[in-house]
């Protein structure tokens, strides 16, 4: 026991100060950018000083309006991301599976793909007026393509071997899909799974820009109109903290999911 | 394909015939495994044993030629195989049915000395230790017929002696037919009852052993025959001069026009 403890708490120690080393750039540069605005150098309407920043995130949290916003942000990213990844991952399923499939599926989301799907904003506008549906739609089908492509490839990257062993042991076609197609395309679905919810994010961002009542978006631009740097910030750091926090969830997923996996056996 | 009730013979292959393009592996080859007898396949590299594991083992299709086999049969290919993502009674009960599926694969774990590995995951076993877990999938199935693709090449020379002495064992308990495919000549005569060599797309030559098991190396016969089958590869070994070959080791050349009869072996020296 107490053997096991000595080099772990060594380990600790060491991870601490590693965090710590990293921490003293950032702490720097908050330090720097206080003294910039308190002397006057960067006035308040270009940027706010990082303690005005910190009470306005304060008080936006005690009006929860911070919290009424990014609850709409959220449920917008949490539907879009449900439809895009449903739609992703049918489509890898139907392309990675069969043939025809393919043929049927991959054409056409590779044109589309080419397409910068930012640019469909004003015929979205157009088509689903400006609600909740344009905003969803827009993260719907930025997330279908991360998730399609990394599907497709992770079922067509299985090894053959294990499926020809799925056969002699007497699977049937859905129990190949169940024990090994699945759950060796897994990993590859998960990356996939990481850049669709980052995407997600990014066309938030631009969806509630554009034209929204709601959300951290229409946070940031009611904000623009009255010069308030400080909630801009507020805003940018929310997004931020969400994409860390999501990139967390996902890794944790991951690390539960993909047990089996040898670099997760050893880390 | 056929399946015949349990009698001898197990398997029959009549004028199989494989071809790849213009590349014809198999040209009418001949076969009967009798029931509950341990074959080894020998043959050089490419000489098409695995193709024909691969027929006895239904993952192709016989396009020309007769084969009639037992129903129910399990292969160990020269990898293990195991799903990465399943816990290694979960490989062992892969599309296993029936009650207690767990129940009988700690059994077949237990037999192969692995019962202490159930939850761990396959990329946590040695080579020896993933290739009993594969002995042990093929063995909970109750197989009339063992097919075993080089299941050992991969292994050291220690590992792999110990999993001779395993597979002996465990055909001795269960009495499946095997067909072991090989290229090492001490495996086939430490395990098989008969050693086959393959050559231009035949059974080349045949060689009864009759030693009792369990055989060791010391085994009387043991080089010659180890000679025999190694010339009939085309490795030319002398064997002890002055010795007289007992009949029953002498390997049998079967000319193109003869096929090798189980039931009736014409012994004849190389
Ligand atoms: N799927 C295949 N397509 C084309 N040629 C093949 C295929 N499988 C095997 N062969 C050819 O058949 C011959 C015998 O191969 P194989 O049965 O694997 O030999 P062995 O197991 O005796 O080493 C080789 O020449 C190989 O190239
Ligand atoms: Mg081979």
């Amino acid at each position: 026991m107490t053997d096991a403890l000595i080099p772990n708490q060594g380990n600790m120690l060491r991870k601490f100060a590693h965090s710590a080393g990293r921490a003293v750039t950032p702490i720097l540069i908050l330090v720097a950018w206080q003294i910039a605005s308190a002397t006057g150098l960067v006035p308040e309407r270009t940027l706010a000083s990082p303690l005005h920043v910190i009470g306005t995130f304060w008080t936006l949290i005690a009006d929860g309006e911070l919290q009424d916003n990014l609850l709409v942000s959220l449920r917008r990213a949490m539907e879009g991301l449900a439809i895009g990844v449903s739609f992703g991952t049918v489509f890898a399923l139907i392309s990675g599976l069969s043939r025809s499939g393919e043929a049927a599926v991959d054409a056409p989301l590779q044109i589309l793909r080419a397409i910068p799907f930012l640019a469909l904003v004003p015929l979205f506008i157009l088509w689903f007026g400006i609600g909740e549906t344009p905003k969803i739609a827009l993260v719907a089908l930025g997330t279908i393509y991360p998730v399609y492509l990394n599907l497709y490839a992770g079922i067509r990257g299985i090894d053959k071997k294990l499926l020809e062993a799925g056969a002699c042991f007497g699977l049937n076609h859905w129990q190949i899909l169940r024990h090994i197609v699945l759950p060796g395309a897994l990993p590859s679905f998960l990356v996939g799974l990481r850049y669709a919810v980052g995407i997600s994010w990014l066309s938030l961002v631009v969806a509630e820009q554009i034209n929204a009542s709601s959300g951290i978006g229409y946070l940031i631009m009611s904000a623009r109109d009255f010069m308030r740097t400080d909630i801009i910030v507020v805003g940018l750091i929310v997004y931020g903290l969400l994409g860390l926090l999501t990139d967390i969830l996902i890794r944790t997923l991951e690390h539960r999911a993909l047990a089996w996996r040898p670099s997760i056996l050893k880390g | 394909m056929k399946t015949n009730p349990r009698s001898a013979p197990d398997v029959s292959v009549r004028g199989l015939t494989r071809r790849f393009g213009a590349n014809t592996v198999l040209r009418g080859l001949d076969l009967d495994i009798e029931s509950g007898e341990f074959v080894a396949l020998l043959g050089r590299s490419g000489s098409g044993k695995t193709t024909f594991l691969r027929t006895l083992a239904g993952l192709d299709a016989v396009t020309q030629g007769e084969v009639r086999l037992p129903a129910n049969r399990a292969v160990v290919f020269q990898e293990p195989r195991l799903m990465p993502w399943k816990k290694v009674w979960q490989n062992v009960t892969l599309g296993l049915t029936g009650a207690d599926a767990r129940g009988r694969a700690v059994a077949a774990l237990k037999e192969v000395g692995l019962d202490h590995r159930l939850d761990a995951w396959p990329a946590t076993l040695s080579g020896g230790e993933a290739q009993r877990v594969a002995l042990a999938r093929a063995l909970v199935r109750e197989p009339q017929l063992l097919l075993l693709d080089e299941p050992f090449a991969a292994l050291d020379a220690l590992t792999r002696i110990r999993m001779h002495e395993l597979v002996a064992a465990l055909w001795t308990v269960h009495k499946p037919s095997v067909l072991l495919v090989t290229h090492d000549v001490d495996e086939a005569l430490l395990l098989a009852d008969r050693a086959l060599v393959l050559e231009d797309g035949r059974i080349r030559t045949e060689l009864k052993i009759t030693q009792p098991h369990p055989r060791a190396r010391a085994m009387i016969g043991f080089s010659l025959m180890r000679a025999d089958l190694l010339s009939a590869l085309g490795v030319d070994v002398d064997g002890p001069a002055g010795i007289a070959k007992p009949a029953d080791t002498v390997a049998c050349r079967v000319p193109d026009d003869a096929k090798p009869r189980r039931t009736a072996p014409v012994l004849r020296s190389v």
